[in-house]
């Protein structure tokens, strides 16, 4: 196999490089996210390593624009000096993953996997302002911009993210930044079944006081019975008050202490990390999107194909582990099929991510509209060929 | 007004006119179709009504499968499509051409279901903005994108121009509230797109279709998210000596952490129009307003009012008027949401829609000013300014051809400055057809082809919405 690395240093570089293209690429950024989707297959690289520099951080705008290449820890940096953070709160990947290196923008827009306050602050796509991206043809393209309310001509920003690079060399992104709370809080409930849970959730999520997670833990992860967590984060007093408010909504589930700040902090990240399913590593992980109401039945359909598991987004997002075997991703997909939503295979051995469906299967119609989409940024299929579907 | 080309109607379709309206009466009830003259003239154009056009025919259908029985029928004939909502796009986003037909989406106005556990309802394309608020406000939840149109715009209409409204601020545009649609396609299939579950699979189409001005399918049912009404909300007037004071103060306000629900901006004639006619107790002698809404408990907007007010008084803030009740608040907003009919009651105008990054505003208004002062026409600003979003209202008199052509201008060279100051041409009322040509100043040749490259996956014949959006020099692929 043929290892070479195509590393453009600069974004004209990388516009020549695919233009002259006449095989495919697999683009890299870090690699700390290499084992989600369908197994890369080109040998070829093409990296997005010298493609880095944050490029304007505008504090009063709350917009920051990045290279792709650029590590998240640098972005982080600039955005903790003002106050403002990252509002989709994006998972370190190295811990599911068990990989090194510092994830990239790049790589946070190909996945797209938002974290915890994708709740309240919307999920990768709706923190993107502009991208810039070179296609098939090697045109460098800008789409979108700079500015949080902008409908001029086709929106060729949302259809990047979480596409696994297979529309184009991403090469620079704006994103929206929103000030970093000065407080938070979450309450814990404790024993609740599936059911009970996700109605606390609801409950809670349907309240005013601006829940920004909303998650269950399942016994059996240091823990010998379930904890469902609501979040609230702000200014300290508003904070103060809503837990309060949360603790009396929430009493008839058994609601009444919550964590604060430092602690709160950690079981948000160990959340937003899936920290809990990440060992053994030889497990598949899986991550359902579904109905929040859906959640109880879907973990009982799954029964004990479900080997640990997690519920965020109020039960809208079921992450769970099973054994990494090709039966059971079938019958996985079979157990789930009736539900609204999609299932995604986040991490397995390269044998079960090609052998197995990695993201659903499409439905005839969306089939057609999604390969002739990529053919129409991607007409020489030089992109991450095969990472998402096997025909695409 | 009379700048804006339409390309020639289709000789061979105007020919086949009456063969094509008894076909469309024989697929269709009668009920569901309209082609006396009388009845298609309520169609011939939007709320850019200097430009109209009267359709071949117009069908109104009542289910998704009826309009794929329509759709299927045109792509069989060759006919174009003009997909409609209730037809107030600022942009001639739903003006027809004589060899078109309007496939309007006034008979699906159901709202299907509304799911508080999950917090979504499903609704029908032709529903309006406002209904859906309104059939879940008793229960403590509201539908959050709200344009000024929002009694009449129906989520049809905002989901192909992604629109905006005053509280985007803190809870975004239509497609940050938007989880799914039912597209019916050039081909006639009814395909669903994203759904009740919080994120679409695959390829993210919805962010496509969103925004796609009705080039790319006809959205007959949408998945909309729903979210708890806060506590309260309360708006307080600022008025300001100088425009400068304003837009820094709004910058100062988002830097120091703030993310008021609203912050929108007007200009001493924009106070003056709208006081006029709503009454709101806006100040009339200062030379900007702010409004600002803080939202939240009664403790939580005291404390957040008083962060936002130090910060306005170090930007020199005049005058300071709290809403004491409810009552007053609806006074503040129904004075701002009637701010273009009230500036239309005195005089004719056209009003853009550019975003700049919220930086730039001082220069922004100090540019369009001046664009104005040497076009010699007034100018009333009314805008978002938390998200840069300006609506400058250019006002002329539409019976003075001269006036017309320089409003025009005016209008084109304000539109110029927004793409250089680093903004764009249009931050929530759509290209249209209005700012097809400017289309070039914002965008590359290769883009525009990119563009237009994935909109024809959708509509490889170009039917959807002809003529809009891109440049009609650069129609040809």
């Amino acid at each position: 196999m043929n290892e070479d690395v195509l590393t453009p240093a600069d974004e004209r570089e990388a516009a020549e490089i695919v233009a002259a293209a006449e095989a495919p690429f697999d683009i890299v950024g870090a690699g700390t996210r290499a084992g989600f989707g369908r197994p890369a297959q080109c040998g070829r690289r093409l990296s997005t390593a010298k493609l880095t520099g944050i490029v304007f951080h505008e504090p009063a705008e709350m917009t920051l624009r990045a290279r792709a290449g650029t590590p998240l820890a640098a972005v982080e940096a600039a955005l903790e000096q003002h106050g403002q953070m990252l509002p989709f709160e994006p998972m370190d990947p190295r811990v599911l993953f068990g990989t090194q290196g510092e994830p990239t923008v790049g790589g946070l827009i190909a996945t797209a996997l938002a974290g915890p306050r994708r709740l309240s602050a919307g999920a990768v796509r709706d923190n993107v302002l502009g991208l810039k991206f070179v296609n098939g043809r090697g045109e460098i393209i800008s789409t979108g911009g700079r500015v949080t309310k902008n409908v001029t001509g086709l929106d060729l920003v949302k259809i990047h993210c979480g596409a696994q690079g297979t529309l184009g060399l991403v090469t620079e992104a704006t994103l929206k930044l929103l000030p970093a709370p000065r407080a938070e809080a979450t309450i814990v409930v404790r024993r609740l079944d599936d059911a009970r849970g996700v109605e606390a959730m609801a409950r809670a999520l349907g309240s005013p006081y601006g829940v920004s997670g909303a998650a269950t833990i399942h016994a059996g992860m240091g823990r010998e019975f379930p904890r469902t967590l609501l979040r609230v984060e702000g200014f300290e007093d508003s904070v103060a008050y809503r837990t309060e408010r949360l603790i009396a909504l929430l009493s008839e589930f058994g609601a009444k202490h919550a964590l604060t700040d430092d602690k709160s902090r950690r079981m948000w990240r160990a959340i937003r990390d899936v920290e809990f399913l990440a060992e053994p590593g030889e497990r598949a992980i899986w991550r359902a999107s579904l109905k929040p109401s859906d959640a109880p039945a879907a973990l009982a359909a799954l029964g004990s194909h479900a080997r640990t598991s997690l519920l965020d987004h109020g039960g809208g997002l079921v992450w769970f582990s099973t054994d990494p075997t090709l039966e059971i991703a079938t019958a996985v997909r079979g157990a789930l099929r009736s539900f609204s939503g999609h299932v995604e295979l986040i991490r397995a051995d390269e044998t079960l991510r090609r052998s197995a469906d990695v993201f659903s299967p499409l439905a005839p119609a969306l089939a057609r509209l999604t390969r002739g989409v990529k053919a129409s940024l991607d007409p020489k299929d030089l992109f991450n060929p095969g990472r998402m579907y096997a025909d695409l | 007004m009379s700048q804006i080309a339409f390309p020639e109607p289709d000789p061979k379709i105007l020919a086949r006119a009456d063969t094509i309206r008894a076909a469309l009466h024989a697929l269709l009830p009668a009920e569901c179709v309209v082609i006396d003259e009388a009845g298609r003239r309520a169609f011939e154009t939007d709320a850019l009504t200097a430009y109209r056009r009267l359709p071949l025919a117009v069908v109104l259908p009542r289910t998704s499968e009826e309009v794929a029985i329509a759709l299927r029928f045109c792509r069989e004939q060759g006919v174009n499509i003009i997909p409609r909502g209730a037809g107030t796009s600022l942009a001639g986003g739903a003006v027809p051409q004589e060899d078109a037909i309007v496939v309007g989406l006034s008979k699906m106005n159901r709202i299907l279901e509304i799911n508080y556990a999950d917090r979504y309802a499903r609704v029908e394309a032709g529903v309006t903005n406002l209904a859906i608020s309104e059939a879940v406000a008793a229960d403590g939840f509201f539908y959050a994108p709200d344009p000024s149109s929002q009694l009449a715009c129906t989520i049809g209409g905002n989901i192909a121009n992604n629109s905006g409204g005053a509280h985007c601020l803190k809870y975004g545009v239509t497609s940050n509230n938007l989880m799914g649609v039912r597209l019916v396609t050039f081909e006639g299939d009814i395909v669903d797109i994203g759904g009740p579950a919080p994120d679409a699979d695959g390829l993210d189409l919805l962010g496509l279709v969103c925004g796609g001005e009705g080039q790319l399918g006809v959205v007959t049912e949408a998945w909309v998210r729903i979210l708890p009404l806060a506590e309260g909300a309360r708006p307080v007037l600022f008025g300001f000596d100088s425009a400068e004071d304003a837009s820094r103060c709004v910058a100062a306000i988002i830097g120091s952490g703030i993310v008021p629900v609203a912050m929108e901006y007007m200009d001493k004639l924009a106070i003056e129009i709208t006081e006029n006619f709503a009454h709101a107790g806006y100040p009339l002698d200062v030379e900007a307003m702010l409004i600002i809404e803080s939202e939240g408990s009664a403790q939580e907007i005291d404390a957040e009012l008083k962060r936002i007010l130090d910060i306005a008084r170090a930007h020199n803030v005049r005058v300071v008027r709290e809403s004491m009740s409810a009552m007053e608040s609806a006074q503040i907003w129904k004075g701002r949401k009637s701010a273009f009919g009230a500036t239309g009651r005195i005089a004719d105008y056209i009003c853009m829609d550019g975003t700049v990054p919220t930086g730039q505003l001082p220069e922004a208004l100090r540019r369009v000013a001046q664009i104005c002062a040497e076009e010699g026409l007034r100018v009333a600003n009314v805008f978002h300014a938390g998200d840069g979003n300006m609506h400058p209202l250019i006002l002329y008199n539409v019976n003075d051809p001269a006036e017309e052509e320089k409003a025009e201008r005016a209008g084109a060279r304000v539109l110029m400055m927004s793409v250089e100051l680093g903004g764009c041409l249009t931050g929530e009322h759509g290209v249209g057809i209005e700012k097809r040509d400017l289309m070039s100043k914002q965008f590359s040749p290769a883009e525009i082809a990119q563009q237009k490259r994935v909109r024809a996956v959708f509509d490889p014949d170009g039917r959807f919405n002809p003529a809009k959006v891109f440049p009609l020099e650069a129609r040809a692929t």
